[in-house]
């Protein structure tokens, strides 16, 4: 059950300020983990919009996810110098090793794996984030490391 | 008429008093300020190649197409959010431009290859032969159809995402349900959240299916039957807002309604009902042929028209013989035409010789039209809808746009997103309070059957406060009037403090709400049937219009009180003399002047003393002393107060004659059966909320045989009296030389001009869009005293909670006609409607069977919990007979005209599990008394 009243008081501290809903966004998938569907129309409701336009809004940003997430998030740069540094590899690898494809979580809830396209950070190549720490020049091993000792 | 094209300017008329000329495509163009290129071009025919713009929404600049080059400005520019600029040059077609052009639309086509619709049309346009990227790679081929609207469809594979759809539901109709859904290549139209159309809040008001360029929202029936060949301009017969339409036919069958862009009443905007719920006008529950009988348990025998009327004539007359000149009488039906009510009025006047002759307006407006007049000097709403526009603060009392004048509320809405204020006065949390992008300043949910206690306060705050327009009030009207009612309405008694122990609602509330009235700027009241259906129907009336003169809000643009009338007709058929006390134009029977000019063009004598009111007819009828009724569209059974009554007067009666389109309720205590004919049938005129008098047009033959004008003429000649006419236009010719404030409308100046507002006359020669503006029409504006009379109907412990009832949108009045349409996808029964708090203390959980018992009567319907409800207050609408709303409300009324107090009924509401007694005996009387021979 998703706790509708603590997603009330999230939207009660946002919907007098001016295009608070973005803030309001993250806020709420800081407290829940993800956008639930049935928080939809609190935030519709306190913004005084309606119900398609937060969709609108919640779709357009990939970083706002619609589904739990799993305790770990897993970001792997595909872009073209992290490619060029050997990020193709690198993802081939993180894959097998967290028997995930990207944009999947594992059934027990342990980790989500996620594409990215460019974490600004292209001087220090192959780059991957697990849950918001950046790791950068990663190799596979390094991978397996970081994920081993829970280093991040 | 062949199919008619309205021409697109792609993006909205400007407003300037500057005028800037330039150069298209070597021809010299004149346009106001602001206007775009597109739009100026295509005001001089010269062709702009577009697909995201259309000139009901703010440009959007998404297509590409509409590139033009323009002298010494680099690059192409996109004609349509581009401003024109004194002396520009402007190119429409180049080389580059065609290049650009053809690029862009074979992308376009490289996901839509599929060769047919729209946008292949425009693909030729622009010159693109081939498609060179083939049908294979990424596409949107396969996506899955939404079907789930019951009139049309969404193709997510034909779409360009120019989001016309998505911003006509926010600017157009103002509801916001649509958006894209994700971005780049994924991206999609959405309805609310990822859901289908009908699970999301589209209110199915077409204006999506309108603006696609693509057919990717299109409509089934069009799909089903094929592309219109030819239109006919008419108008919709459904609520007072009036929206012309362009009914579109392929071989003479009707494929589709489009709002019609000219129609000044919706501007090109429409509704569920008029767009989409016409087709009850060739259900095939209809009666085509006239049918008698001799007792209401007998079969129904279909007869030839001859029969039929000489049937009912000879009955009526014999009773006449039996029981006096006044023991007969009739109804005329705001659903009718102004021509069709104008003879059923003339036909008992001068046939049956009497003045029985009452409408539907007694239990809907009778006391605005009373109101009014008092006050102001006509009994007529002030304002053109337009007007709108211009008010700074906007006051609705009583009313519930979005869902009974959904047109009409998406031009307040749009007014309001602009920034006007709104004051909402009801007991209800309506969908004005608070709805996307609108919030009401105040809303005042006042207890029902307070409402002069509350305009009475409001008046207070403006006096006390000296708020008011001194120098208007001086100028304009009776300042004897004044003096009184001002020593009135400052006594402490109607004082904000005094009225909240009536009203519920807080003093400073009522207080801050006085304020932005009077200081707003322009203000402008609407008012709907939670005004009028009380017993101080009248008074509040009054008391809106002692306020807006208080204040100078008549005689203006963006001010006004303004009725917002319930029935496509409910105005003209009070214009066209259907009291028992007044001829056409308001003027009373009892004046010889008046009287003597029927009386020459008719030929015969008139009663001067006035006849019955409906309630006056049933109460004689129930007494024996009154005998015979001729009703002509109307079903009083169902939507007249106090059934049991009801029912019992028309069991009473030696003849009914009921003239419908269906067998209703009311029918089923008939006698004689004239089948009507539906607004696509008719030949005539409806006159609006805002007096606007529009062409109703024949778009098919009537399907009975018969006009029903000549049903009532034919009667007329059979009862001894001749009467007759070649057209409904002669009718019009006749209204108009008898009626002062029609002398210059004729079917002539309506197809020339489209619609014109009465007045109309020697001194408005094109019609009065704002009355009272050089001063009111009674000539000084006249302050009447409004003391607060609470109801009789008062809470006890034995009836401790208020029925109040009203309208949903997707479905009319007695629902005759919208019952008989898909329409019932969104509303197939009535439901109670009641607060948490009450339904907690009665065990009241949501879908449970409820008894509602009021001193009259009791019924069963299904409880809705709510806090749209305030607590002590319940709500029901009346859409379905078996519902039997009726049952309960009571035989209380406004104390001048008579109206019902429908809104307020003290009721006790328990847990049941079976149906009432009247609704178990309902539906065995509804089947015993419809049965037609064959």
């Amino acid at each position: 059950m998703v706790d509708l009243e603590k997603a009330k008081i999230v939207v009660s501290r946002f919907k007098d300020i001016e295009g608070g809903l973005l803030e309001c966004l993250h806020a709420i998938q800081h407290s829940f983990g993800y956008i639930p569907k049935e928080t939809l129309d609190i935030m519709a409701d306190g913004f005084n919009i309606s119900r398609a336009e937060v969709h609108g809004v919640v779709s357009y940003y990939h970083d706002f996810k619609t589904k739990q997430s799993g305790r770990k998030t897993v970001r792997v740069c595909q872009a073209e110098a992290c490619q060029a540094m050997g990020s193709r590899t690198l993802t081939d690898h993180i894959k097998k090793k967290l028997k995930l494809d990207l944009g999947e979580t594992d059934e027990k809830g342990d980790y989500s794996l996620e594409a990215v396209y460019c974490f600004g950070n292209c001087s220090l190549s192959p780059n991957v984030e697990v849950d918001g720490k950046l790791h950068a020049r990663v190799s596979s091993d390094d991978f397996d490391t970081l994920i081993s000792t829970g280093a991040e | 008429m062949a199919l008619i094209k309205e021409i697109d300017y792609g993006t909205p008329e400007k407003k300037s008093e500057n005028t800037v000329e330039l150069t298209i495509d070597g021809k010299t163009a004149y346009v106001p300020e602001g206007t775009s290129i597109m739009r100026a071009a295509r005001e001089i025919d010269a062709e702009i190649p577009s697909l995201c713009a259309t000139d009901c929404m703010n440009e959007y600049g998404s297509c590409r197409l509409c590139l033009v080059e323009i002298d010494g400005v680099r690059g192409t520019p996109a004609s349509c959010t581009t401003p024109v600029a004194q002396h520009m040059n402007v190119k429409t077609t180049s080389d580059r431009l065609t290049k650009i052009r053809r690029g862009i639309m074979e992308l376009y086509i490289s996901d839509h290859p599929d060769e047919d619709g729209p946008l292949h049309d425009m693909a030729e346009l622009v010159g693109l032969k081939e498609n060179r990227y083939g049908k294979e790679g990424h596409n949107h081929l396969k996506t899955i159809i939404d079907d789930s609207n019951p009139y049309f469809s969404f193709d997510a594979s034909k779409c360009i995402l120019c989001a016309r759809c998505v911003r006509a539901c926010e600017e157009v109709q103002g509801t916001f349900a649509l958006t894209v859904d994700g971005r780049g290549f994924d991206s999609k139209i959405s309805a609310g959240s990822d859901q289908s159309f009908l699970a999301s809040d589209c209110v199915s008001c077409g204006a999506c299916v309108q603006a696609c360029p693509t057919d990717s929202l299109f409509e089934k029936r069009t799909a089903e039957i094929g592309k219109p060949d030819h239109s006919v301009v008419t108008t919709c017969a459904y609520c007072g807002v009036g929206c012309g339409f362009k009914a579109e036919l392929k071989e003479g069958e009707v494929v589709r309604m489009m709002p019609w862009k000219d129609g000044q009443a919706n501007h090109g905007h429409s509704c569920v009902k008029g767009r989409f719920a016409w087709d009850y006008a060739i259900h095939k529950d209809r009666i085509l042929s006239p049918m008698i009988r001799d007792n209401i348990t007998d079969p129904w025998k279909k007869v030839g028209w001859d029969e039929a009327i000489e049937v009912a004539a000879q009955r009526l007359m014999d009773i006449q013989r039996k029981h006096g000149i006044k023991s007969i009488g009739g109804i005329t039906s705001s659903r009718c035409t102004n021509e069709e009510v104008f003879v059923v009025q003339k036909l008992i006047r001068a046939a049956f010789q009497n003045n029985n002759v009452d409408t539907c307006a007694r239990v809907c407006h009778s006391p605005t039209g009373y109101g009014l007049r008092e006050t102001l000097g006509t009994s007529a709403g002030t304002q053109t809808f337009d007007s709108v526009m211009d008010a700074d603060v906007l006051v609705v009392i009583g009313a519930n746009p979005t869902d009974a004048h959904p047109v009409f509320a998406s031009q307040m809405k749009r007014r309001l997103r602009e920034g006007a204020k709104l004051i909402v006065i009801d007991p209800r949390k309506t969908g004005l309070v608070k709805s996307p992008h609108i919030q009401a300043d105040y809303h005042l949910p006042l207890l029902p059957g307070t409402n002069v206690a509350m305009i009475n306060a409001i008046a207070h705050v403006v006096m006390t406060e000296g708020l008011m327009d001194q120098k208007y009030i001086d100028e304009r009207c009776d300042t004897e009037a004044f003096k009184q009612w001002h020593d009135f309405i400052v006594d402490p008694v109607n004082s904000p403090q005094s009225v909240e122990k009536y009203t519920g609602v807080s003093a400073d509330d009522i207080r801050a709400a006085a304020r932005l009235y009077a200081t707003g700027g322009n203000a402008a009241i609407y008012y709907g049937l939670g005004v009028t259906e009380h017993s101080q129907g009248s008074t509040m009336v009054i008391g809106m219009a002692n306020l807006a003169m208080a204040t100078g809000n008549i005689g203006f643009s963006g001010t006004g009180v303004n009725p917002l009338r319930g029935q496509n007709n409910v105005q003209g058929s009070c214009d066209m003399g259907s009291f028992p006390h007044e001829l056409p134009g308001y003027r009373p029977v009892s004046d010889d002047v008046v009287r003597g000019s029927f009386e020459r063009e008719w030929g015969v004598s008139i009663d001067e003393t006035p006849g019955y009111r409906i309630p006056g007819m049933f109460d004689a009828a129930v007494e024996g002393k009154y005998k015979a009724m001729y009703i002509q569209g109307e079903d009083v059974a169902q939507s007249d107060p106090n059934t049991h009554h009801v029912e019992a007067a028309l069991g009473a009666l030696d003849c009914l004659i009921v003239q419908d389109l269906f067998l209703n309720e009311t029918a089923r205590f008939a006698h004689v059966f004239f089948p009507g004919t539906s607004f696509l049938e008719k030949d005539g005129t409806f006159t609006n909320a805002e007096r606007r008098i529009s062409r109703v047009r024949p778009v098919m033959d009537a399907v009975t045989g018969m006009d029903e004008w000549e049903i009532s003429c034919r009667l007329g000649r059979a009862m001894g009296y001749d009467m007759a006419y070649n057209s409904a236009s002669e009718i019009m010719d006749e209204i108009a030389r008898l009626t002062p404030t029609f002398t210059n409308v004729s079917f002539d100046l309506l197809d020339q001009k489209g619609s014109v507002q009465w007045p109309c006359n020697e001194k408005a020669p094109e019609g009065t869009p704002i009355m009272h503006i050089d001063g009111f029409v009674r000539g000084k504006g006249n302050f009447i005293i409004t003391e607060y009379v609470p109801t009789t109907e008062r809470t006890t412990r034995k009836f401790p909670l208020i029925l109040t009832t009203g309208r949903i949108l997707s479905q009319y009045n007695v629902g005759a006609q919208t019952r008989r349409t898909k329409n019932n996808i969104w509303h197939d029964k009535d439901v109670l409607d009641i607060h948490p708090h009450d339904a907690e203390t009665r065990g009241i959980v949501a879908g449970d069977m409820v008894m509602i018992q009021s001193r009259m009567g009791e019924t069963v319907l299904e409880a809705r919990i709510t806090e749209r409800m305030q607590p002590g207050v319940v709500y029901t609408t009346f859409h379905m007979p078996e519902s039997g709303a009726n049952i309960i409300t009571t035989e209380n009324s406004d104390w001048a005209t008579e109206c019902p107090e429908y809104k307020v009924t003290a009721v006790q509401v328990r847990p049941t599990n079976h149906k009432s007694e009247w609704q178990e005996e309902f539906e065995k009387f509804s089947i015993s008394t419809r049965h037609i021979a064959e």
